[in-house]
């Protein structure tokens, strides 16, 4: 780990400026994600700016009924507020999903979305990975995939030598409900505050596999805020896993479902980003939501998927894996008559 | 990058000097030389460095000790006076709840959160109804203890020992 | 025959001695001793799998303020034995495997020693590196012996023309993956050089024998026993990644060496122990049985292929024992190996019978299966009278009472197979073995001081429950109260002891502790003074050579997979074990549901997904690693018969340590297909390994 000076501002505003004026600078929440990172050599900053006692630690209702998460409220704090699990069950679902209950302790609103792909080679500063050093190629094509993405992938087998490469995938459980619910991410930049939909926030890697999101330098998240649901939604979270607990998803589904039959469905463990299925909702617009009727729309939207061969078989395994989650999932929030 | 802050740990307050790199993990065992609290993977996958942070169980090598100031601490060693022990503490001696002891301040201080966590009626990944109480269930606890790897596999100790500190069967 | 004591301590279920400093924390592990004023190591490791390092730029390094010592290739001392490729640390350019260690930083503190280390740029030649194991290479080749001893290659008959001429025949082959022991404390060692006289070294190291590391750490630097000291009483597992010293030792020796007077301290990361501490090798098994329509078999052969590292050569003994476990005129094992360019495999938990009875038992149940028959049936069929291997007598053989009352417990009888809402239910049954093992070193002492008697070997305590049972024994040897016996393990300055590995420890050292009571007793009689002491050897114990000694055991798995997802759960898990008499059935109980649930982790979960390419494990760490966590342990139940063999030693007690783990995964395996129809012959089982199958 390299030395880096460490900073906790009097307050955001502060924080934000001390970001922007020092261009290797990163913010610090609860640091399950960048303190892993600062030992691995993977982050490497001259400056640390603790944000997690400025930023809110509340949940808030906001006027139109949604709710509002300060950014250093925590991921513990969060699942176990009886809003949350009450109207947003998808949400307390998948922040109980991820990680463990001493790391939920630690991990906050803002971090969560944030971290860093779980990609193997990214985490291993002796690999080539475009994502963590542009331009020195992707260790991952034809390595070790069974948790790479199936989705927004040019190519099985993309050129591994070439800059743009990148096939991970985003780990956040959080961040799919998140996408699930239309949330809506708050943001302070030195330019002042901006709304981002969740679902516009992180991007698939493009021509620059190292920036995960559209955020900016010095951007700090303040807080993600919930729109109300229509009263009787349903909504779920399905991890699939290699283990019981205590690991990332293979594959993961949030799934909402409105008392007029509208779905919306986000994946995760599959894209560089929160994948919301919208060419599946697509599908299902203005169609009774039967399971043949899911069927045929995950089906529609796996069609590109692209599996990703290497190591024990690589990761095709995931896409009949996620349609059967995403039935199973949605089977479970139908009425009765219906499934 | 040299920084001066202040730990309570186990009670006493102590002012020391570390790296801004400095872990608490790295502060309670290099600089304080309270070992009770283990390094097993410093990079938050195993559980061994759980302490009790005030108040919460978290795991310390993922905490930059800087970013602590102020903080209370407790671990393993600290949950009872010297020649008593806590009831986890008790529970876990009963049920033969370790084997090499290494993951087992982890475990211990991993335990007497979980039990708080169900006092507060926080749910788990396995509770079935979000809204309601989850009950001190095997399935319950054993999802709530996943956070603390234990390669001697022990497993089928600690969670009778966890629920019988917490009252229940 | 040897002399069975009168057991009244031994069977008694007492708590740890060493629990209350475990449960507090306070049991210090080796990085952890208590020093003056440490320096911090931290290794240098090479980033390229076959090749020389041409330079390192340590420069920089050493100038900065707080950088104690930066010792490379360049400028390490000789060491005096060099034989051992695994020890000849900074010795040579040449790098064998990736991660092996080239440098070390030695600093005020351990940030510092870590960014230093990290930062040192090298210059390699790289070369090709060949790292990948298949069993079609052509280079196989057939290693002298197998590891403990094993000869190689075992024939009697023909398995050809059995197969040939047999009703029922079965050809397949399995695979087990490569593992990783992840012990949960790391490998560690404090160590301390002071250079007074011809100099003297203290470590303070995390192992499975201070003697055997001693003795590999006098030969490898050219001193005297008297030079050496090694002190360990709490190990945080090992599961033999710790039972011989890894390179990190002797790295850690020259660090203090370096700096006399200093102690040093080094723990390897979790992510560099998958390089440097061990592993079990992947294995491929190719079986054959043969058998007539009733079961009884005709055939049974291994051939095994499997890796070792081009530096050191390790072989596991896989096909071992298959060579006993059941009756069959026609029998063969071979072992083959691929030198690769790739770190050193060694010992993990049952090495030879864990992977080795893999393919058997799977290969049992589908033998049964083909044959309509029920596989516990189908093994009792296939009971032999005499060890198959050498023609001696069993010391004691219940695996027959081991399945059926296993069976019993477990509710075996009526269809293995059922669905539970959106579960997928089977159930699974495998046979464990393992060897009663005593090693030819070990002597104990028994002293009288202040009126308690105190029993001094170098032994290991891994979470076995040593510091408990060994008091056992020495007061039922002596006829005293256990209460009054102290033990005192972990140190060179107590007689030697053999390392705790192969399940042997309690013979052994048991053995020399009932041989050191009883001369004290003879000796002084039964109102010693104090300061009376006796000690005794390992090798005036009772040795029976005329029976063949194992234990053996039945393992019981109800698995359920889910019906959408194919994610796997194993609710139940079930051992009934023939291993003599129990010391301590709670430490005994522990040792066993470990080794159990260990072998469901190596069924479900861990997999060290190698990538040929950079020729390291992909997954190198404990988030993708995944060892079994406590949500995925259901009821595990271990039970055992009682069993008395006069055989074994004094105490009549045969090892636990390791049976555990033997055939569970099998057992896991055999309920995953009862349930899907799916027959997993390569480990792990994983979901994706399901799908296909699922409705
Ligand atoms: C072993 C292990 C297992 C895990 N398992 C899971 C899992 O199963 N599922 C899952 O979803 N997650 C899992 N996690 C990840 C964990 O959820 C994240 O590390 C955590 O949510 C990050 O939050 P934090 O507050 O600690 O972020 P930090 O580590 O403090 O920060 C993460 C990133 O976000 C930036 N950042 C933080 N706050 C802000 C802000 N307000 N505005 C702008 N930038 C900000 C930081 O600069 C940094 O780049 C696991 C982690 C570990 C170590
Ligand atoms: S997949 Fe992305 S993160 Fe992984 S090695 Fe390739 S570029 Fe790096
Ligand atoms: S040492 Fe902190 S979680 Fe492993
Ligand atoms: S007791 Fe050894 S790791 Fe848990």
């Amino acid at each position: 780990m390299k030395p880096f000076a460490y900073a906790r501002p009097g307050d955001v505003v502060e924080a934000v400026r001390d970001v922007v004026a020092e261009p290797n600078a990163v913010f610090l929440a609860g640091g399950t994600n960048l303190v892993d990172h600062l030992r691995l050599g993977v982050a490497r900053p001259d400056l640390v700016v603790d944000v997690r006692t400025l930023t809110s630690r509340e949940v808030t209702g906001l006027p139109d009924g949604g709710l509002r998460l300060g950014a250093a409220t925590t991921n513990s704090q969060v699942a176990a507020d009886p809003r949350v699990r009450e109207r947003y069950p998808v949400l307390a679902q998948a922040l109980l999903a991820g990680a463990t209950g001493q790391l939920r302790n630690m991990a906050t609103t803002g971090g969560n979305p944030l971290q860093r792909t779980r990609c193997v080679y990214f985490s291993d500063v002796t690999t080539p990975c475009n994502k963590r050093e542009p331009g020195s190629g992707c260790s991952a094509v034809g390595g070790y995939t069974r948790y790479h993405a199936v989705l927004g992938t040019p190519a099985a087998l993309p050129d591994p030598h070439a800059p743009e490469t990148c096939i991970a995938t985003h780990p956040s459980d959080m961040a799919v409900a998140l996408a699930a619910l239309d949330a809506q991410v708050q943001v302070l930049g030195p330019d002042g505050e901006r709304t981002i939909p969740f679902t516009e926030l992180h991007r698939l890697p493009g021509d620059d596999p190292s920036r995960d999101t559209v955020l900016q330098h010095g951007e700090l998240i303040t807080a993600i805020d919930l729109p109300v649901l229509p009263a009787g939604t349903r909504s779920a979270y399905r991890k699939v896993r290699d283990r019981a607990s205590y690991a990332f998803a293979l594959v993961s589904v949030a799934a909402v479902v409105t008392p007029d039959g509208e779905l919306r469905l986000a994946l995760g463990g599959v894209a560089h980003k929160p994948w919301r299925a919208t060419r599946a909702e697509e599908v299902l617009r203005g169609q009774q939501l039967t399971e043949d009727a899911v069927r045929a729309a995950i089906t529609a939207e796996l069609a590109a998927a692209q599996p990703q061969p290497g190591i024990d078989s690589g990761n095709g395994f995931k896409i009949p894996l996620v349609a059967r989650t995403v039935l199973a999932t949605v089977r479970g929030l139908l009425p009765e008559e219906q499934s | 990058m040299d920084a001066e802050i202040t730990l309570r740990v186990d009670g006493e307050a102590h002012r020391l000097t570390v790296d801004t790199r400095t872990s608490l993990l790295d502060a309670l065992r290099e600089r304080l030389g309270n070992t009770s609290p283990k390094k097993g993977c410093d990079h938050g996958q195993c559980g061994a460095c759980t302490v009790l942070l005030d108040g919460d169980r978290a795991l310390t090598c993922l905490a930059l000790a800087v970013a602590h100031d102020g903080a209370e601490i407790t671990t393993a060693d600290g949950l009872a006076p010297a020649g008593e022990l806590h009831p986890v503490q008790q529970a876990f001696l009963d049920s033969d709840a370790f084997q090499c002891g290494y993951c087992t301040p982890g475990q211990v201080c991993s335990a007497v959160g979980v039990l708080e966590e169900f006092e507060r009626g926080w749910p788990s990944h396995v509770t079935e109804d979000l809204t309601g109480r989850p009950e001190m269930s095997h399935d319950e606890v054993a999802e709530r203890m996943s956070g603390n790897l234990c390669r001697c596999a022990a497993y089928v100790n600690i969670t009778p020992a966890v629920q019988q500190a917490g009252g229940a069967r | 025959m040897t002399d069975l004591l009168e057991p009244r301590a031994i069977g008694a279920d007492l708590v740890r001695r060493d629990g209350e400093l475990k449960v507090r924390g306070t049991a210090t592990y080796a990085y952890e001793t208590p020093v003056e004023h440490p320096a911090y190591a931290h290794p240098v490791q090479a980033t390229i799998a076959r090749g020389r390092v041409t330079a390192m730029d340590t420069a920089a390094a050493e100038a900065l303020d707080g950088v104690l010592a930066v010792l490379t290739p360049f400028n390490a001392e000789r060491l005096a034995a060099t034989d051992d490729a695994e020890y000849a640390v900074l010795q040579g350019q040449d790098v064998g495997f990736r991660g092996q260690l080239i440098g070390v930083v030695v600093a005020e503190t351990s940030e510092l020693a870590r960014e230093v280390a990290d930062g040192i740029t090298v210059r390699y030649e790289e070369l090709p590196h060949d790292a990948e194991l298949s069993a079609d290479r052509p280079d196989l080749y057939a290693p002298e012996q197998v590891n403990a001893g094993h000869e190689t290659d075992t024939a009697e008959g023909d398995v050809a023309a059995a197969m040939a001429a047999a009703e029922v025949t079965l050809e397949r082959t399995y695979s087990t993956a490569m593992y990783h022991n992840n012990p949960l404390e790391p490998h560690a060692t404090t160590a301390l050089w002071e250079s007074a006289g011809d100099g003297f070294l203290t470590l303070w190291d995390s192992t499975q024998g201070v003697h055997p590391d001693r003795a590999a750490v006098c030969q490898v630097f050219g001193l005297e026993q008297e030079q050496v000291r090694v002190i360990c009483p709490y190990v945080g597992g090992g599961f033999g990644s710790k039972g011989l010293p890894h390179a990190n030792v002797m790295l850690t020796a020259l660090a203090a060496r370096a700096l006399p007077g200093r102690p040093v301290k080094l723990a390897l990361t979790r992510q560099q122990m998958f390089f440097l501490a061990g592993y079990r090798t992947p294995t491929i098994q190719r079986m054959q049985l043969a058998a007539d329509s009733r079961g009884r078999l005709s055939a049974i052969a291994i051939d095994v292929v499997e890796q070792t590292s081009k530096v050191k050569e390790f072989a596991e003994q896989t096909g071992v024992p298959t060579r006993m476990m059941y009756a069959s005129p026609n029998r063969r094992s071979t072992h083959r190996l691929a030198a690769l360019d790739v770190p050193i495999p060694s010992w993990m938990r049952a090495p030879g019978e864990c992977p080795g009875m893999f393919g058997p038992e799977v290969a049992m149940d589908e033998l049964a299966e083909e044959l309509g028959i029920d596989p516990i049936e189908l093994r009792v069929r296939n009971e032999p009278d005499v060890d198959p291997e050498t023609g001696k007598p069993w010391s004691s053989r219940n695996l027959v009472r081991c399945l059926r009352e296993g069976a019993e417990r477990f509710g075996w009888s009526g269809p293995r197979a059922h669905r539970d809402g959106d579960w997928l239910v089977g159930t699974g049954v495998a046979s464990s073995v393992y060897p009663t093992m005593r090693q030819a070193t070990s002597t104990a002492n028994v002293r009288f001081e202040d009126g308690r008697y105190v029993a001094e070997i170098g032994a290991a305590d891994l979470g076995t429950g040593a510091w408990t049972i060994l008091p056992q024994i020495t007061a039922d040897a002596l006829g005293v109260d256990v209460a009054d016996v102290d033990v005192r393990i972990g140190d060179t300055r107590y007689p030697v002891a053999s390392v705790a590995g192969g399940s042997s420890g309690t013979n052994t050292w048991g053995s020399a502790l009932v041989v050191a009571a009883r001369e004290f007793r003879t000796k002084f009689g039964a109102d010693p003074r104090d300061g009376d002491e006796a000690s005794g050897d390992v090798d005036q114990a009772g040795q029976d050579d005329t029976h063949s000694p194992y234990a053996f055991g039945a393992q019981f798995v109800e698995a359920r997979v889910n019906a959408d997802t194919g994610e796997i759960r194993v609710p139940r898990l079930l051992g009934v074990f023939g291993v003599g008499r129990v010391i301590n059935p709670r430490t005994a109980r522990s040792q066993l549901i470990g080794g159990m649930t260990m072998g469901l982790s190596m069924a479900l979960h861990e997999n060290s997904a190698w990538d040929p390419r950079l020729a390291q494990v992909a997954n190198h760490d404990l988030a993708e690693y995944h060892i079994t966590v406590n949500a995925d342990v259901g009821a595990i139940e271990a039970h055992w018969i009682d069993e008395h063999d006069p055989y074994v030693n004094a105490m009549g007690s045969k090892g636990i340590g390791e049976i555990g783990i033997v055939g569970t995964a099998a057992a896991v395996v055999n309920a995953v297909h009862a349930a899907t129809g799916v027959r997993v012959r390569h480990l792990p089982v994983t979901l994706d390994k399901l799908l296909t199958a699922l409705p």
